[in-house]
């Protein structure tokens, strides 16, 4: 039975509509807009000299090996910032939606991170990691560990990871204890008096009826990666060393305001939109997918 | 409903503070002078100072002097605010910035204009030749106004030399010597760093090129023209930094960051060698809790003509276009003012920044201060080592502040040992090409 609400004539249902037609222009379809005409553009620092080239500048970028480098980059750093945060935060959820004492307490201490600026969050693990001052840096080098973020790659891009998951925990955690609460007692006493242990009541029945908020929430995480990670990449490495931490929202910023160019940094933008554009068709996909259940 | 009065009398309230407000100022024919900078702690103290010194010294202009973080964040609000339409009159940028301010005539006004429309004598001599050759065209003419300099100089630990056997009042003057001394001190006194350098890209490759008498790049190291390459993969060059890589594996050199971050290992008393800005003075003498000093920079012995001067560091004042002729001479007003040879002495002896002008530096000179203070004339007598040359009069590359990047990344290559020093500086060489190839093209329509 299809639910739908009836209007005369096709005035006011489209005037209803203008207000939030009006505002997804401005935000959005504006500057989206502008961002495509800009990455036709070749102009210099103080947009003096402008010169339309088309789609050069996407060429340039297509031809950077750097580009292919940041993708894969991107690829890695989502990749382990999802599976760790997502993998963190269930087992956080499954651990505080037992029946402990204070969970209430338990469950406010571990939303708490999500409240922490992304900077601010970088910085926290930059101080605990700095190589000459950092406490968990100095464990590391009693260890034997030649830990040098500054240099090495892999310890700048695990210094990142650690920081951008810890701060995602907290999220990943509230929509799992929010879809536990939602999975019936009744299932799973009805498991445990059939004789299933813990563990496989996990893996064959919470897990499985979890699914569509964890997929959601892939998706939510990989937006995260690609977007608000940015001040976190920003406040530990900068991009670097060697640009190994260089994600591709952040070299939008280095070459837009730090490099002044603007034409090849909304050139970058526009292939950001694209990827995004798919993964948001993805997730409506999957919410339509939901409404049959 | 009483939330409604409340609204309504605070509304009242505000207003009539307000009409009180205006009231209480005179309607005064004072002219605004905005001058954005990026000067933090006491030199932001020096700043607003010398604002409020000038708006006491006059009536009709009012310098405002507003500071918007860090040098590229200045630079970077100033040119999107000439982009708005609403550029400050004054805007200080820093010194890898010089080249994109000076290829966008249409934006600044070249501040030899401005001091002689306004009646003000402007002569350039007046400056320390470093100086004036760091802002001025390859005609002489000179774009920006001079404000704060520094130099590269090598910051060393008195105490850890004296603990490793080295004499601490003769440091070394080569960097086989360099080599050497960071090995003993290495073995004795500091065991995770024998030295480090701040700013990698200014103090190995910008600096390192200048005070040695090789070329950064063709055409004067692009003073001449904006069809510039560069030179970097020279012999010298890679050798250096063959030698970096060399001594990065057991710690006897220690990356210290793109910026000046690791500049706190000195102060800590982790790396007894530092090479970085002498503009560290302040933070030396505020945190340092060991015996120190500074000296010349070091140099390869078998490079001729080696040691010749060093180059600039710091910032300059830039006057942007589209202004009213009576801003204008506010400006140059403000700037006949800062020039003023005791101000200019002042500035030097309380920020350790360096004097600009030749007569503050001689006036300073005969006041014995330099007998009392050595470690602030070692970047001057740097500076001045000799008369300069072509390769290093300054250096004006586009798109310098990117290419910094792109070099930071090729020596991060060459210390992880994952690229060898000749194939990081080709890489080094070729990506900086590309980078001032599409500067050019931007601006030379």
């Amino acid at each position: 039975m299809e639910r739908r609400a009836l209007f005369g004539g096709k005035l006011l249902p489209y005037t209803l509509l203008l207000p939030q037609f009006a505002i997804v222009v401005v935000f959005f379809y504006f500057p989206a807009g502008q961002a495509v005409w800009q990455s036709m553009l070749m102009e210099d620092a103080f947009g003096i000299s402008t010169e339309f080239v088309g789609f050069e500048n996407y060429q340039i970028l297509a031809a950077d090996p750097d580009y292919y480098k940041t993708m894969l980059t991107t690829a890695v750093f989502s990749i382990l910032v999802a599976f760790l945060s997502l993998s963190c935060g269930l087992l956080l959820a499954v651990m505080a939606d037992k029946q402990i004492k204070g969970a209430t307490i338990y469950k406010t201490m571990l939303i708490w991170p999500y409240a922490v600026a992304p900077a601010v969050a970088g910085v926290l693990w930059l101080f605990m990691f700095q190589p000459s001052l950092g406490m968990l840096a100095k464990m590391l080098r009693s260890w034997g560990v030649d830990w040098n973020p500054l240099l090495n790659g892999n310890h700048a891009m695990i210094l990142v990871v650690l920081a951008a998951t810890w701060k995602q925990i907290s999220y990943n955690f509230l929509f799992f204890l929010a879809g536990l609460a939602a999975i019936p007692k009744s299932v799973i006493e009805a498991a445990a008096i059939d004789g299933a242990r813990p563990m496989r009541r996990f893996w064959t029945i919470i897990f499985p009826l979890l699914s569509p908020t964890a997929f959601f929430l892939l998706v939510i995480n990989i937006v995260y990666v690609f977007f608000d990670t940015f001040g976190i990449i920003d406040s530990v490495t900068g991009g670097g060393p060697a640009g190994n931490t260089t994600t591709m929202v952040y070299k939008v910023y280095q070459d837009g305001k730090a490099g002044s160019n603007l034409g090849g940094s909304a050139a970058q933008s526009v292939v950001l939109m694209i990827i995004v554009i798919a993964l948001t068709a993805i997730q409506f996909k999957f919410v339509e997918r939901k409404v049959q259940y | 409903m009483s939330i409604g009065r409340n609204i309504s009398r605070i509304a009242a309230g505000a207003l009539f503070a307000g009409t009180a407000l205006t009231l209480a100022v005179p309607a005064s024919a004072q002219t605004e002078i905005q001058w954005w900078h990026a000067l933090t702690g006491a030199n932001n103290d020096v700043v607003n100072r010398l604002a409020a010194e000038f708006n006491a010294s006059q009536t009709q202009y009012k310098v405002v002097a507003s500071y918007k973080g860090s040098y590229a964040d200045t630079m970077n609000a100033g040119i999107a605010a000439f982009r708005a339409g609403n550029a400050p009159h004054i805007l200080q940028v820093f010194e890898v910035g010089t080249a994109t301010m000076m290829s966008a005539r249409g934006a600044i006004k070249p501040v030899a204009d401005v001091m002689e429309e306004a009646g003000k004598l402007f002569d350039p001599n007046v400056y320390l030749p470093a100086v004036a050759g760091y802002y001025s065209t390859s005609k002489g003419e000179m774009l920006s106004f001079p404000f704060n300099s520094s130099s590269t100089v090598m910051w060393y630990n008195k105490d850890a030399f004296r603990k490793a056997g080295l004499n601490p009042d003769a440091p070394p003057k080569t960097w086989p010597e360099v080599f050497e001394a960071a090995k003993k001190l290495k073995a004795t006194a500091t065991p995770n760093c024998g030295f480090s350098t701040a700013w990698v890209t200014w103090v190995n490759i910008e600096q390192f090129s200048v005070w040695h008498n090789i070329p950064i790049g063709t055409k004067a190291n692009g003073i001449d023209g904006f069809d510039t390459v560069f030179r970097i993969n020279s012999p010298t060059h890679v050798k250096h930094f063959a030698n970096l890589a060399e001594l990065a594996k057991d710690k006897t050199y220690v990356y210290g960051g793109r910026t000046n971050t690791g500049e706190g290992t000195f102060t800590s008393g982790e790396c007894p060698i530092m090479l970085t800005s002498s503009g560290f003075y302040g933070n030396v003498k505020a945190n340092a809790k060991f015996d120190w000093g500074n000296a010349p920079m070091p140099y390869y012995p078998d490079v001729p003509g080696a040691p010749q001067n060093s180059t600039l560091g710091g910032a300059s004042l830039w006057v942007m276009g589209g202004k009213s002729s009576n801003e204008y001479k506010g400006v140059a007003a403000f700037f006949a003012f800062l020039s003023d040879t005791d101000r200019q002495a002042r500035l030097h002896t309380e920020s350790g920044y360096l004097p600009i002008t030749k007569a503050a530096y001689e006036k300073v000179k005969a006041s014995g201060f330099y007998n009392a203070n050595p470690y602030l004339e070692t970047p001057l007598k740097s500076l001045n080592n000799k008369a300069p040359t072509e390769n290093s009069r300054g250096l004006r590359f586009g798109n310098l502040v990117q290419i910094r990047d792109i070099w930071s990344e090729e020596i991060e290559e060459i210390l992880a040992g994952k690229k060898t020093a000749q194939q990081g500086m080709d890489a080094a060489v070729a990506r900086g090409n590309a980078s001032l190839r599409q500067f050019e093209r931007t601006v030379s329509r």
